[in-house]
């Protein structure tokens, strides 16, 4: 009774943040930001979804395949964050910024963006 | 040598979780396999410190742990913002740098970057991360440079294990 209580407050919490991540993801304004909003659904929602999910098969061995999954998602998603980032930096899509920190000197090699 | 015997074991123990079967025969075949793959991984030459970083040891259970919640917190940042109607972004490129000293110490940096939702790395120049942030508060945070830090005590803590030269 008290895991089916925890296991739904985690997959609401999860599953609230999904939600979070794709209102987001519809209302930031770039690829760039949009990213962000996805990042809440790669990780935190993920995790709670996870562990809501861990606390209804108990103490099991699906119990430690759910947090390999868990591992592999930490893993893989920042991976392909920065490669779908870069890949439309060195595309040549311009982020909408509020502010630019970057070195001016350092400017050439992000518009080349190949190298 | 300690890390193909350490790879055998994370291997094997992986077989085991996976399958949850514990006859001989497929406990057998596990072992055969965890093996096989020591053997070709061994081969190819890729049981360094980067294929199989176990010198960082507890270094990295610890710093897992403080990123883990750096996470929730930049979860709860990004959400709000997301949530609020006049939507509050200040979108913002920058660069840090990665102190660390193995290539490995700034491929954790920079995907502990990305890892936080917020602030992605979109590249990489030499030793210096180049970085988009939602907002400029999350631009101000990551420039002060804890992370940095972080990440380079955990790879600092695992020095007396030194990454071995490649033979």
């Amino acid at each position: 009774m008290a895991a089916d209580i925890a296991s739904w407050i985690f997959i609401l919490a999860g599953s609230f943040l999904v939600v979070a991540g794709g209102i987001g993801i519809l209302r930031l304004p770039d690829v760039y930001t949009r990213m962000h909003a996805a990042g809440v659904t790669d990780t935190l929602a993920t995790f709670l979804l996870v562990v809501g999910m861990a606390f209804q098969a108990g103490f099991t061995l699906v119990t430690a395949k759910l947090l390999l999954i868990v591992v592999f998602t930490f893993f893989a998603s920042p991976t392909a964050s920065h490669a779908l980032a870069q890949a439309a930096l060195a595309s040549g899509l311009k982020p909408r910024l509020a502010e630019d920190r970057r070195p001016k000197d350092g400017k050439s090699l992000d518009d080349g963006g190949a190298e | 040598m300690i890390r193909s015997i350490g790879l055998a074991v994370v291997l094997f123990a992986l077989w085991l979780l996976l399958s949850g079967h514990f006859s001989p025969l497929l406990i057998g075949l596990g072992l055969g396999s965890s093996v096989l793959v020591v053997y070709i991984t061994h081969r190819m030459n890729v049981i360094d410190h980067e294929g199989f970083p176990i010198h960082l040891g507890f270094a990295a259970p610890t710093y897992l742990l403080w990123l883990g919640w750096e996470i929730v917190k930049a979860n709860v940042d990004v959400v709000r913002i997301i949530l609020t109607p006049s939507l509050p972004i200040s979108p913002t490129m920058f660069r840090v740098r990665a102190s660390q000293k193995s290539e490995l110490g700034h491929v954790v940096y920079a995907n502990s970057i990305t890892l936080t939702p917020g602030t992605v790395t979109v590249d990489i120049i030499d030793d210096e991360l180049e970085v988009h942030a939602l907002t400029s508060g999350a631009a101000d945070e990551l420039q002060g440079g804890q992370m940095d830090r972080m990440a380079s005590h955990m790879e600092g803590n695992g020095e007396n294990g030194a990454p071995e030269a490649r033979t």
